[in-house]
This record gives structure tokens, sequence and C-alpha cells, in this order.
């Protein structure tokens, strides 16, 4: 167990060391922040005296050194463009991305798992037929494209004319059709409650809740289809071995069969793949906050490169690598407990 | 196995496409109506692209075809259409038809392109690790595992905004193809490599490998000319796969700014540049290339589906 700990930490720092260097070594040449930070008027002498304080005309060594031994003590430096210490607009920006996050994962945890067990049972039936075909046009429409349509259909509305208005049917199918869209599609709402220091809430209030759903099942489109269709394949395997169909044989009821013995080999590879999904997530937020402008994590990384603010950029590039990094290792460590076999030491098998 | 292939690459071409009417594959393919169809799709589809300089009725980079005046017109089901538009036009008056046709040319060119680079770079190094082992293979495994660890989708954005920032909008515009097949082949690599990984080291203590080791042949000819073919069948199997992810991860990275220009649109920044207009009630400069995005990356994972059921080939799971 410490083995594979100290060697999930050296992973992490060698991880982390090439991000660092990889984010920095782009950054002499990643536009001109002093530009973005004074006016038109503002004379070279004086650039030149911004640039000698901020210290962009030292060797790349020395600005890099600088930087680690500062990161490591959690100073990221100032971002140009808000004036204030980088981690400090993370920080601020953060949670309402994890938010979203977790409001995604609420829903593909709550939906994935009855209609991925459910299509492995009956793999037959009309509707799990009907939900693998959903599920794989979800999984062909880009997340941007879901949130669209969704803000087209809930937030400014469909009428719908295809059918004849003068028939009684016609017009009750129009109207069964059309929305009336008065969903809001744009940030995070005025009805915030303050949690705890930058952490304003979306989930104590109504007008809120209201504005996190449509951003939160565009973010969740994209994953649930993937989990249904894994949950199913994986199910439908573990229904084929030998444990199962013994459990089956001694007369227990089916319903201890699915959920009991079934479903917890099930979940091992689901674990393993929503570990790396998280990942995945996370660069969906970039396009989701985008749609809905969110004012998250990812919407805050897209102005800062618009804007060269590179203390930003490279904040924000090693903080989803510690998120990616310990989601991964967490994922490991859970998958080495709920699973004996595994030997964490990764000795070849 | 071994054998059935030299003897592929020995016979004649008409006895391939005997082996081909009396295949598994074919078998199933006439008989799965969805995949006729998929394919009869895709092929339309990329036909309509290929020949969008014949088929659109204006060029939408030719600036003097663009009327401004005409701009954000209907398609033609609904009031107010112009019957010279009949799918309506942008926000630049450009013929959304046409727009659209050159757009998924677009597409369809950065998908395929970004798809032979990265298997290319995965196969080679997927070969390499698996048959080489040792350092190569864990260098190369470990490479693969940190690229992973990362999403393919975010390693592309970030890389491409970064390349944008360094380069400058005027130069990214001006080779944005070329960046967009570098920066989404060089994301997505490590997915050819671990595949091909594995289906090597289930072959690499096979006979016909010791055999031809045996023989004295050089470790390149065994790794390309030997185990290569025999690993084929996964290769194929995700490659489907692979293409509609680099037609979605380009629409992605347009999306957001990081790819095609407006003046010389992909399907995704004809989305970007709708949704602009979407509050305005003008829904069909967004979604009519939504919908054609949709179709054709339908169409290939779908097919991709019923080439993964007929040739099952264990793939690398996780």
């Amino acid at each position: 167990m410490i083995a594979f700990l100290i060697k999930r930490l050296m992973h992490a720092i060698l991880v982390m060391f090439v991000i660092s260097v990889l984010a920095f070594a782009i950054q002499d040449n990643l536009g001109d922040p002093v530009q973005q930070m004074v006016g038109q008027s503002v004379p070279e002498s004086e650039r030149e005296a911004i640039r000698e304080r901020l210290g962009l005309n030292d060797p790349f060594l020395v600005q890099y050194v600088r930087f680690a031994k500062n990161a490591v003590q959690g100073d990221f430096g100032y971002s140009y463009f808000y004036r204030e210490p980088a981690l400090e607009v993370i920080a601020r920006h953060l949670p309402a991305t994890l938010e979203l996050v977790f409001a995604a994962t609420l829903i593909i945890v709550l939906f994935s798992v009855p209609i991925g067990v459910y299509s492995a049972i009956k793999p037959r039936s009309p509707i799990s037929r009907l939900f693998m075909g959903v599920s794989i046009v979800g999984i062909s429409i880009p997340v941007f494209l879901t949130a669209i349509v969704l803000i087209q259909i809930f937030a400014i509305g469909v009428t719908v004319t295809l059918f004849p208005e003068s028939t009684g049917w016609g017009a009750w199918l129009n109207d069964f059709f059309s929305t009336e869209g008065n969903m809001p599609s744009f940030g995070r709402g005025y009805d915030l409650v303050n949690v705890v220091g930058h952490w304003d809430t979306n989930l104590a209030t109504w007008n809120g809740l209201q504005h996190l759903v449509l951003p939160a099942v565009s973010l969740a489109s994209i994953m649930l289809p993937l989990f249904i269709r894994l949950i199913r394949a994986e199910m439908m395997e573990v229904m084929q071995s030998e444990y199962v169909k013994y459990a089956r044989a001694k007369g227990i009821s089916m319903r201890r069969v699915y959920f009991v013995h079934a479903l917890k080999n099930t979940m091992l590879p689901v674990i393993t793949v929503g570990g790396v999904q998280i990942g995945t997530m996370v660069a969906y937020t970039i396009l989701t906050e985008t749609v809905f402008q969110w004012p998250g994590m990812g919407l805050m990384f897209l102005d800062a490169i618009n804007r060269a603010d590179i203390p930003l950029i490279v904040t924000y590039l090693m903080i989803v690598g510690v998120i990616f990094v310990v989601t991964n290792t967490i994922v490991d460590l859970i998958y080495g407990l709920v699973n004996p076999t595994v030997k964490l030491t990764g000795k070849p098998a | 196995m071994s054998t059935t292939n030299n003897s592929s690459q020995a016979s004649a071409s008409p006895s391939r496409w005997e082996r081909l009417r009396d295949s598994y594959m074919w078998y199933s393919f006439k008989r799965d109506y969805t995949a006729q169809l998929c394919l009869a799709v895709f092929i339309c589809m990329v036909i309509a692209a290929f020949a969008s300089p014949l088929l659109a009725p204006t060029n939408p980079y030719d600036l003097s075809q663009i009327d401004i005046m005409s701009s954000e017109l209907p398609p033609f089901w609904i009031d107010g259409a112009d019957d010279r538009y009949a799918l309506g036009t942008d926000a630049q008056g450009r013929d959304l038809w046409s727009v659209v046709l050159y757009g998924t040319r677009v597409s369809l060119l950065i998908g395929f392109g970004a798809v032979i680079l990265q298997a290319l770079i995965g196969v080679t190094f997927g070969l390499m690790a698996g048959y080489l082992g040792g350092r190569v293979d864990t260098i190369l495994m470990r490479l693969a595992d940190i690229q992973l660890s990362f999403s393919t989708l975010m390693v592309a954005i970030v890389v491409g905004a970064l390349v944008k920032a360094t380069m400058g909008s005027a130069f990214y515009s001006q080779y944005a193809v070329m960046m967009l097949i570098l920066i989404i082949g060089l994301a997505e690599w490590p997915q050819y490599a671990r595949t091909v990984r594995a289906s090597v080291l289930a072959e690499k203590n096979k006979e016909y490998v010791d055999a031809a080791r045996v023989m004295g042949l050089r470790s390149k000819r065994i790794m390309f000319r030997h185990v290569l073919p025999n690993t084929m069948s996964p290769i194929f199997v995700i490659s489907t796969v692979q293409i509609a992810n680099a037609i979605i991860s380009e629409a992605a990275l347009s999306f957001l700014g990081l790819g095609m220009p407006e003046t010389h649109p992909s399907l995704g920044s004809l989305i970007k540049s709708g949704f602009d207009y979407i509050q305005s009630g003008s829904w069909w400069i967004t979604l009519i290339p939504g919908a054609v995005l949709v179709v054709l990356v339908l169409s290939i994972n779908l097919l991709g589906d019923w080439l993964r059921d007929v040739m099952n080939p264990r793939l690398y799971k996780g």
C-alpha cells in the first residue's frame, strides 16, 4: 500500500513537473501582457519599467525557478487582468464549475445505473432497444449542440404549426409540441446563497436551481450514454459468469442476484472509466460554460487565453493537472480496495 | 492466420473480391439494414462534400457572391423565404446550403487527416512498445498514460489555445486546417498505441512470430509485415470511432474559436457563428449545420458499432 502511494506520488510529481515546464515554456511568446495592462498612451519607457518590475526580461530558467518556488508555496503570481492573485481568481470561479460538475454527475449516476441494469437484464425488450438507440444518438451529438438545442427548446421556445390548426387534434398536437421557453439560459442567476468564503451556491434557491438545470443536463448528456452502454455491456458479461449462474441455481431471488451479486462486479470497470471521464468532464465544462455564460473556471480560462493573461492560464493548467492527478490516484485506490485481486504495487499480473 | 494473410498478398485481385463476397462480413452486411443505410448516408455525404464546388449554387469563399442585404433569410418552409436560397442564408448573407456543403468538406478533411496522423503515430509507437518491450515500452506507455489521464479534448483545447496565442490569430487562421489535423492527431494517438500494443502482446508469442525470428528476419520487418497485419481488425474498429471523435473535436475547437475561421468555415464554426443569432429567432443558421454534423457522426458511429459486432476484437478496455 505504502509502496503504491509512493509510486503514485512520484508519478504525480513527474506529471506536474511536465505540465509546469510546458505551461511555462510557451509564455515567452504568448502575447504581450504589458499591452493588456496599460492604455495606448503609456510611453515605451514606462512599459519597459513595468516589464522589468514584473521580471519579464529575466532569462527563462530564472523565471521558471522563481515560478516553481512560488508555486510550491501556493503563490502563482498576479493575474494581469484581474490584478489579484491568480489562485484567488481561480478560487472564486471554482465553486461554479464544481457545482455544475456535481449536478451533472448526480444526473449521470441517477439515470445510468437503472437504465444500464435494466437494458442488460432485458436486452430484447423494446424499452431497452429505445434506450440503446437514444444513447448512440446521444454520443453523436456534441455537447455544445445539445446545449444549443436545449436553449432553443426551453429558453427561447418552439412554436409548432406542422399540424392543421383547424382540426381539434391538430391544434392539440401543435400545442403539445410547442414549448414556452421560460427557462433561464444565461449565467447563475441573482439568487445565490453564500455558504462560506467564495462559495456561493446555486443549490439553495429555486431561481438558482432553475439556472443550473440546462447547463447540468447538457454536461450530463455527453457522459450519460457512455455510462449506460458501459454498465449494460459489463452487466451482460457478468450475467454470463459462473457465480451468477450458481446464485440463480441456488434459488436466490432474481432481484438479489441482479443487485447484490452482479451489480457489484459490474461497477468495477465503471469506477475506472468514471475516473478517466472526470477529466473529460473538466474539458467539457469549457464548452458548456461558454454556451451558457456560466461564470466558472472554463469560461475564465477561455477569457484568459483571449487576454493573454499568462499567470491565470498557467495556474488553471496547474490546478486542472492537480485535479486529474488526484482523481486518478483516488480511483486507483478505490479500485484496489474494492477489488482485492489487484496488486497495488503494480507487479505485472 | 498468418498463412491466409500471406496468400492474400500473393493472390490476384479478382479472388480478393470473391473472398469478400463469401466472407462473414458481407453476409452480415447484407442482413443489417441499419449498416446499409448508414454506409449509404455516409458515402452520399462524402461525395456531396467533395463535389461541393459542383453542387453548391454559390461559392461561399468568394466575397463578390455574398450579399449582406440577403442575410438571415429563413429556409424554404418558413414564410419570408427567398427562392434563391433553399436552406436560407446565414448572418453574412451566404447561401446556407453552399456553406454547409463546403463546411462538411472541411470537417471531413480534418477528420480523416487527423485520424491518419494519429494512426501513423499510434500504430508505430504501439508496435514498438508491444514488440520491443522493456524500456521503450515503459517510456511510451507512460507517455500515453499521462496524456490519456488528461482527456484528449482537454489536450486539444489547451494546445490549440496556446498555439493560437503564440502564433497570432491571423497566422493560425491561415493554416487552420493543418493546425487542427496536427493538434487532434497529436492529442489522440494514445488510443491507437494502447489498442495496438494490447493485440501485439497477444500475437508476439505465437509460433509464426517465432518462426520469422528463427528465419533471421529483422525486428522491423517482423513488426510491420508479420505482426501488424494480424492487429488490423481492432485498428479498423477504433478507426471508425476515431473519425467520429476527430470530427466532433474539430467542431468543439471551432466552436470555441480555436478552429476554422468564419471566412473558411467548418461545420463547427458555422454552428458557432449561428449561435450568436439564435436569440433573435434565426435558429436555422446554427441548427442546420448542427443537424448535418449529427447525421454525419451518427452514421459513422453506427457503422463502427456494426463493425465491432462483426469483427469482435478484444478491445483494450479503459
